[in-house]
């Protein structure tokens, strides 16, 4: 991932620079037509924008112009420009893109339409209001471990942990899900992206802790259909269905759904343990 | 390849939904009628709809016939197999049909009202028993080797037939549509967090990297496997009506 990143990084700051030097937009003459969401939580508009194209323009550049130089209220977070930070999601033509990911020539000249991202509330333009997910993040149960770091862990063990770490908190997996984003379930379901979090802390060697309780009851697992609109546009291309939702409800199927598993279980005696997943699983540390 | 891929993305959103409902309900009325209506061996093939051959109780209805009594393993095994679960949730209850915004804005058109919606909670948390039907799935799988194995080795000696590579190519896709499953995956390793913790860590964590490996193309295996299983039964249904002669590649 790096050194791919490294290079759209490279290319995001070329294209950058090219969209400052009008001269040689001009030069070749050709526009891109934009159609930007402009408004706030009570309604808004499609209004179009026609500005200079420039070589390897991404719609992030697209929209910097025209903040510049044609609505100076217009509103888009950003950081990185290199898609690394995740600020800046938003939808293009009904799918969330990153708008520094995005190059203009993909439309091939075609209409191209910029919304917020929709399963938030809108405070303006292109700016939605992601704090949700920041709270559900503090209701999950933190790493913990009856060792001190650094641990001592094999490259076995860890390699499944890669993949969840390489998440960039874009949350356009919890805006395409339909389960927020149609159903309105914020209040009972935590999204894709904590799903992966949540895949991350339970394969974790290190820690000690058991989240199936809370990944059935608060987090709504079983709410998710496993349709697969989340894993089709995470950007780092973490297979958040088949690598994360899918084990944990394995996990939870063990623990919550299995019939001989649970007559083992009460033969054996052992429910009662808090870490009782944790020790079963093989965790380092769970007894 | 690739190209087909990229063509099959660029057409309507409507296209994919719409080509899983014909494809899964033909199959199914296939596989139906069949099993019913039509006997499933000739000389020394079986049709894979009727593995393994079961004994039938002459007091069950007509319409139970003793492939009918197999059938439900493979049928309940994809029904609540992760992948077809997508792809009916998608395709038959449209929810939703397809992920971009115009499209899920028709997510489940009929409900009174979207808060109504329960996923996996309500009636399909049923689909929880998938492993269950993994297990049985599995002995299934075991007599369709065999049989592929009796399309070489017949009373009359050794011989390779269309037929038979048919046989084995068919098997070779089920198996690797029934070995790919989240569930076995889950079972081989998936439920472990710690390989150096445990005895036999090691071949634990090959087997999971392996499967996780098939696992990829989990979708593929299951439209192969369903190809290959209709395929080899029509080969069957032809061979059975005269009007094709299997031809011997060795032996025979
Ligand atoms: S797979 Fe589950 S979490 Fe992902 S978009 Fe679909 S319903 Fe939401
Ligand atoms: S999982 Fe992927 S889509 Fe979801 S927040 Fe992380 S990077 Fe974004
Ligand atoms: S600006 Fe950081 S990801 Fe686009
Ligand atoms: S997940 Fe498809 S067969 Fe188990």
């Amino acid at each position: 991932m790096d050194s791919n990143s490294a290079e759209q990084k490279d290319m995001a700051s070329k294209a950058h620079a090219d969209v400052h030097a009008d001269e040689k937009a001009a030069a070749n003459g050709k526009t891109a037509k934009l159609r930007i969401f402009r408004g706030d939580s009570g309604g808004g508009e499609l209004v179009d924008y026609e500005l200079p194209l420039v070589e390897g323009m991404v719609v992030l550049d697209a929209v910097l112009y025209v903040q510049a130089h044609q609505a100076g209220d217009l509103a888009v977070r950003w950081n990185c420009k290199a898609a690394h930070c995740g600020s800046c999601s938003a939808e293009i033509n009904g799918k969330p893109r990153l708008l520094c990911k995005t190059r203009i020539e993909e439309f091939d000249g075609g209409e191209i339409q910029v919304h917020p991202l929709k399963a938030f509330p809108v405070i303006k333009d292109l700016v939605s209001d992601i704090s949700w997910n920041y709270q559900v993040s503090k209701g999950i149960k933190p790493f913990t471990s009856d060792e001190q770091a650094p641990f001592t862990m094999y490259e076995e063990d860890v390699e499944r942990l890669y993949e969840p770490k390489k998440c960039i908190e874009c949350f356009m997996c919890q805006d395409v899900c339909h389960v927020l984003r149609t159903h309105h379930k914020h209040a009972e379901f935590a999204g894709p992206r904590f799903f992966v979090r949540n895949q991350w802390l339970e394969m974790h060697p290190m820690d000690n802790q058991d989240r199936l309780h809370d990944l059935k009851e608060d987090n709504g697992l079983g709410l998710c259909n496993i349709t697969k609109c989340c894993t089709e546009v995470c950007p780092v291309d973490i297979h958040i269905t088949d690598n994360s939702i899918i084990p944990l409800k394995e996990r939870v199927a063990d623990e919550y759904y299995d019939p001989a598993k649970w007559l083992m279980r009460k033969i054996r005696g052992n429910r009662g343990s808090r870490n009782g997943a944790a020790a079963r699983n093989g965790s380092r540390n769970g007894n | 390849m690739s190209s087909i891929a990229a063509a099959w993305k660029r057409l309507p959103w409507w296209v994919e939904p719409m080509a899983v409902v014909f494809a899964l309900t033909a199959f199914g009325i296939y596989s139906l009628t069949i099993v019913v209506f039509y006997p499933g061996v000739f000389q020394e093939y079986v049709s894979p709809f009727y593995s393994p051959e079961v004994g039938r109780p002459d007091w069950l209805p007509w319409f139970i016939t003793a492939p009918v009594l197999i059938l439900w393993i493979p049928l309940g095994f994809r029904a609540t197999c992760y992948y077809y679960r997508k792809a009916y949730y998608r395709a038959f209850f449209w929810d939703p049909p397809a992920c971009q915004a115009k499209a899920q804005q028709l997510d489940r058109p009929w409900a009174r009202s979207t808060e109504s919606y329960k996923g996996e909670r309500a009636l399909f948390v049923l689909n929880n028993i998938h492993r269950y039907f993994l297990y049985a799935t599995i002995m299934v799988v075991a007599f369709l080797w065999y049989e592929a194995f009796l399309t070489v080795f017949t009373p009359d000696g050794f011989q390779i037939t269309v037929a038979s590579l048919l046989w084995f190519l068919n098997i070779v896709l089920v198996s690797a549509y029934t070995f790919s499953c989240h569930s076995f995956r889950h079972l081989v390793g998936g439920n472990k967090d710690c390989y150096s913790c445990i005895r036999g860590g090691n071949v634990r964590r090959k087997t999971y990297n392996f499967v996780s490996r098939l696992n990829t193309r989990h979708p593929q295996w299951a439209w192969y496997s369903l190809v290959s299983l209709l395929a080899t039964d029509i080969y069957l249904r032809l061979m059975q009506a005269g009007v094709i002669t299997d031809f011997p590649i060795i032996g025979g």
